[in-house]
């Protein structure tokens, strides 16, 4: 339960870590989909290599960076499975009772696959690289520009800080909470799916009520201190854009250039390396 | 033989960045019917070692045996140490969840799969010990005031008639009347059942009080054992281990210091009342 690393920052300091946060978040997008867009084996090997590079220079360890995957790896799993026996095309490679497995389902599996696995490699070096407050002053910065619009950017930025800055509290809590019910014979894990379910209603319950409780203290503290929303509100630490994050962006773009080239004269040119997705 | 503890040791989070010898090499015995004070300064171990007792962590190292079973043993039987030794959190009030009062402080005897009319009489025996009146039955837990959901999460346990009551805390956040109440349905609890109680908190005037042993933990070792009459005289110590001294511990401390020669073994009101009645007239 502790080793949650999707969603965890990673104080270190590297190149990338000193990146205005509202780069690395479009940046994230960017990748993800360019992820979705990227047609060939090529061109999704281009972006596992570009992630790649971008933890080199950020100075994390690859293995924190597995431990994003592990938490997935049953989901990939579920979509590989789904796909190489559902999706039909091309030449039959295996045949057994109501089962399929073809030559383009196979490859649509594994883009698939591959478009999970980048996806949350892209998410996770975000997350390990930008801390949780400047993640948000980042959001908060990139929907601003909503707010004349009526979008209340400010609001949702506060109250991602407060989730973020909840975790690690909510999650002692329902330790503790666990291990009292524990004490008084609960079982948490054992019996089947719906066994399970049960045992966590005593779980579950004080841990909102404890939320809600939490929620109303910080409500008051805040309102004690002046809080009264976005309006007028000024930031002792403004983001300003630098040198780094123009190279960053240039960067992003050039890349991006690649990956469409690549989509748009491979597939046209080789079709197999397209995989016809 | 209630408790019987050797070498124990336990790391949290072996082999990660964040690995910290909570309990070190901790030797201890704990007989039937004792009324033990556990204190110690905050990272001491006390809950730690008190999360053992019940099997809720075990040991990364040594042994321990809870009521003759063994818990280093990996198929020991976690039901039935969580029966013979009940323990109460910090702030229990905390973990009430159910619809109604009853349901709650039924959990525990229904988790021992115990017949509904043994469960029924339990629960209004729990009741009636930490003083709740029996009309609070149907109620819901978060209808309640404070103190009334503590005694009901205290009842939660006692409803498994544990023979020995483990307390983190369980006066903390209390007023004065309320410490009270807590401290004389524990010592009920003790004289009506022979139970063997642990009782950890950070009031030395309350251990001094209630306990006839007390245990100390600095540093994830055991410091201390004795009376508390042994321990709290030993004012030096506990001052250098961060600890505080009972009220008239701190009175003859001073006293002694303007060379009174008051004996240190006074840490109570009345003793130390009583000692200044006998050598006034000097």
């Amino acid at each position: 339960m502790k080793d949650i690393t999707l969603g965890q920052y990673y104080p270190v300091d590297s190149p990338i870590h000193r990146l205005d946060p509202r780069v690395k978040i479009i940046a994230a997008f960017l990748l993800i989909v360019l992820a979705f867009i990227a047609g060939t084996f090529i061109g999704y090997a281009a972006i596992a290599l570009f992630l790649c590079g971008i933890t080199l220079i950020s100075k994390i360890p690859f293995s924190s960076l597995f431990q994003g995957m592990k938490s997935i790896y049953f989901l990939l799993l579920f979509t590989f499975v789904l796909n190489v026996f559902f999706f039909t095309g091309g030449e039959v490679l295996v045949h057994w009772w109501i089962f399929t497995i073809t030559s383009q389902g196979l490859v649509r599996a594994v883009f698939m696959a591959l478009r999970l696995l980048l996806l949350v490699t892209a998410a996770t070096m975000l997350t390990l690289t930008t801390s949780p407050i400047a993640l948000t002053d980042g959001i908060e910065k990139l929907l601003s520009p909503l707010q004349k619009i009526g979008f209340p950017a400010h609001e949702i930025a506060m109250m991602m800080t407060i989730a973020l800055r909840f975790i690690p509290t909510l999650m002692e809590e329902t330790d503790k909470i666990m291990k009292a019910q524990s004490a008084r014979g609960a079982v948490f894990d054992r019996g089947g799916l719906w066994q399970r379910a049960k045992a966590i209603i005593p779980l579950l319950i004080p841990l909102f009520v404890s939320a809600f409780r939490r929620a109303e203290e910080l409500a008051q503290a805040m309102e004690a201190r002046c809080y009264h929303g976005g309006k007028g509100r000024t930031r002792l630490k403004v983001l300003k854009l630098g040198g780094a994050d123009a190279v960053a962006v240039i960067v992003l773009l050039l890349f991006t250039g690649m990956i469409l080239v690549d989509k748009i004269l491979l597939t046209q040119l080789f079709p197999l390396l397209a995989g016809g997705v | 033989m209630s408790i019987i503890i050797k070498n124990l040791c336990y790391t949290y989070g072996t082999g990660s960045l964040f690995e910290v010898a909570a309990l070190l090499d901790v030797n201890l015995e704990i007989n039937d019917g004792e009324y033990v004070g556990l204190i110690g300064h905050t990272g001491s171990g006390k809950s730690t070692l008190a999360q053992h007792l019940n099997g809720l962590l075990r040991p990364s190292s040594g042994e321990i045996m809870v009521e003759g079973i063994d818990l280093t043993n990996k198929k020991a039987d976690l039901m039935a140490v969580r029966q013979r030794v009940g323990l109460v959190f910090q702030y229990p009030e905390y973990q009430l969840f159910e619809e109604t009062i009853y349901k709650d402080i039924a959990f525990g005897p229904k988790n021992l799969k115990l017949p509904e009319a043994e469960i029924k009489e339990r629960v209004y025996e729990a009741m009636t010990l930490v003083g709740l009146d029996h009309s609070l039955a149907e109620r819901s837990p978060f209808e309640l005031s404070g103190g009334q959901k503590r005694r009901a999460a205290i009842a939660g346990v006692l409803s498994m008639r544990p023979k020995t009551l483990v307390l983190d805390e369980p006066i903390a956040g209390l007023d004065p009347q309320g410490k009270k109440e807590i401290l004389t349905l524990i010592d009920q609890y003790h004289e009506q059942y022979g139970a063997t109680i642990v009782i950890i908190s950070h009031n030395m005037d309350d251990i001094a009080k209630v306990a006839d042993r007390v245990v100390v933990m600095n540093k994830g070792t055991k410091a201390m054992d004795g009376t508390p009459k042994e321990i709290f005289s030993r004012h030096d110590e506990l001052l250098g281990m961060g600890l505080g001294l009972p009220q008239m511990a701190e009175v003859v401390r001073e006293l002694n210091k303007r060379g009174k020669n008051v004996p240190t073994d006074i840490i109570t009101q009345d003793q130390l009342f009583a000692y200044i009645q006998t050598h006034r007239a000097v």
